[in-house]
């Protein structure tokens, strides 16, 4: 298991950060840790990058303590803080160099070179790091995080402020290092982790209100079917929503939105049914499938 | 450990701070020494050094704490705090890679003033007239001195994560240690035993102690204890993060 976490708690204070949580992450697995601001994601990171204790529970990386074996687990992690501190006076490769000698790497120079390959830097490698733009500086965190040859890697936000070029770039980065090691990465975007990762788990307020299969999440959270239905001529809301199995009827534009009941009616064919005996034209129908953000919204907000 | 120190050597030089640590400390003690009348060694009329080894901890006073305000605050400041203690790296590697840094720059700036001592050599009368016991007892003593300055200026630093705060608070504390017991010793109240074991808490006692260049172990056992207490304390200051 490449992270273990048991009945985690985390206590600032009087404030309740993260309160017993527990998952597990296998290892090769890309997973994405979604939550809104304050839910408790940089805490749990933080406790498994050994930089804070918690206050109870167990938390492991590749089976090592992360209490007992600090050293142990912070040679196994990769780490991207949620700010990306970088050394700003530093050169990068004087910079990557300087990681690579903390790591006590055989081949500092070959892997410094390997990095700033991987990580595409090459044009920017002898720049000072408060040089470089934002999407850059971020690479530079990558390949800081990756250097060592970890076997997980735990990334908080690494791609808030990329424009949308470099947000590929990286996603795509991120990908292929996934592809190898166990990836822990937190993020308020939810097309990333669609685009990303195979798993989700979702946290509020310190807990835990989902972990599950990225697809799986989508299809099981919505219990109703959204149809977006566009009219050639004005019709009234009322009308619409006489028709069976129909929960309720939003205006949207020109568009309605339409929900049904259940998830396990389709509503389509009464809809169309309805259309032809009142003589109204459908210009457009089409069946909204639940995108991830909606189901974020759902479970983050329903707790409150 | 060796990783800290060697790069924070090098952020010395490439950042000027290094060069201007230097160039004041030879800069001035060279001028005070050898040009200006009032202490000049050359007006004096003895070969004898005891002008730089009374001027240097004063300068000393000032340079330490500005070598040393950036060293933990900074970190503080930018987060790479967060970055440094989740690499696989102990708190007292990173301490004493820093301290052992700050240290190494004080020493890489007193090897220019050896000139001093081979032109004073030079000076004598007869050639070679001067108390060399004396002279490498001073240097031992400056040495221990700045590694007490430089503890109580990486503490000072990780007390807080504005530099300023930093360097004011390890000049004054730095100041109090070396010269402010002497000062409050002289209370009329406290004379006889207490003023002795008032003096003996002092730096500049011990430091005087060790320029006559007599090595007493008590000397030695004390700046290590001192140093010791405030690298202490800055570990402490690390770890409460924890808490």
């Amino acid at each position: 298991m490449s992270i273990l976490v048991k009945n985690l708690t985390k206590i600032y204070g009087e404030q309740k950060a993260i309160d017993s949580i527990s998952f597990e992450v296998k290892k090769g697995e890309i997973v994405g840790f979604l939550g809104p601001n304050g839910a408790g994601k940089s805490t749990t990171m933080k406790i498994l990058t050994c930089y804070l204790p918690q206050t109870e529970g167990l938390a492991k990386v590749c089976d090592f303590d992360t209490r007992a074996q600090e050293q142990e687990v912070k040679k196994r992690i990769g780490y991207l803080p949620e700010s990306n501190p970088l050394y700003k006076e530093m050169y990068v490769k004087e910079y990557l160099h300087y990681v690579a000698k903390v790591y006590q790497l055989a081949n500092p120079m070959q892997r410094v070179a390997d990095m700033i390959g991987i990580t595409g830097l090459t044009q920017e490698q002898n720049k000072k790091i408060h040089q470089l733009s934002k999407g850059y500086k971020q690479r530079v965190g990558i390949a800081q995080a990756i250097i060592h040859n970890p076997d997980v890697l735990i990334l908080d936000e690494p791609t808030s402020g990329l424009d949308p070029n470099q947000l590929v770039e990286i996603r795509k980065l991120i990908k292929d290092i996934g592809n190898e090691k166990t990836v822990l990465l937190s993020t308020h975007i939810m097309q990333e982790v669609e685009a990303m990762c195979e798993r989700v788990i979702i946290i509020n307020k310190g807990s835990i209100v989902a972990d599950d299969k990225t697809s799986q999440l989508k299809s099981n959270v919505s219990n109703q079917t959204i149809i977006c239905i566009e009219f050639a001529e004005k019709i009234q809301i009322e009308d619409l929503n006489s028709v069976k199995g129909v929960k309720k009827v939003e205006k949207e534009g020109n568009e309605y939105k339409v929900y049904s009941q259940d998830k396990t009616i389709d509503i389509r064919q009464e809809l169309f049914n309805k259309a032809v005996s009142s003589q109204w034209t459908i210009v457009s129908m089409k069946q909204e499938t639940r995108d991830l953000e909606a189901v974020f919204k759902e479970l983050t907000q329903k707790t409150k | 450990m060796k990783s800290i120190l060697i790069k924070e050597i090098h952020a010395f030089f490439s950042s000027l701070i290094g060069f201007l640590a230097i160039g004041i400390f030879v800069g001035i003690t060279g001028f005070m020494i050898w040009f200006f009348p009032t202490y000049s060694v050359l007006n004096y009329g003895y070969s004898s050094l005891e002008m730089f080894f009374s001027l240097a901890p004063i300068l000393l006073l000032i340079i330490i704490p500005a070598i040393t305000m950036r060293l933990l605050s900074e970190e503080k400041q930018s987060g790479t705090i967060e970055w440094i203690f989740t690499k696989p790296l102990t708190d007292w590697d990173i301490i004493l890679g820093k301290y052992f840094a700050s240290i190494a720059l004080i020493i890489i700036s007193l090897i220019p003033t050896l000139i001093y001592y081979f032109s004073i050599y030079q000076l004598g009368l007869p050639k070679g007239n001067i108390d060399n016991g004396g002279v490498m007892g001073s240097y031992i003593g400056l040495i221990m001195l700045s590694g007490v300055f430089c503890a109580i200026g990486l503490f000072a630093s990780s007390a807080t994560t504005n530099q300023i705060v930093a360097f004011i608070m390890a000049a004054v504390l730095s100041a109090f240690c070396f010269g402010g017991f002497d000062l409050v010793s002289n209370f009329a109240s406290f004379d006889g035993m207490p003023e002795y074991i008032i003096k003996n808490i002092g730096i500049s006692y011990h430091y005087d102690s060790i320029s006559r260049g007599v090595l007493d172990t008590r000397d030695i056992i004390y700046f290590g204890s001192i140093i010791f207490v405030f690298l202490y304390f800055t570990f402490y200051n690390l770890e409460k993060r924890k808490y």
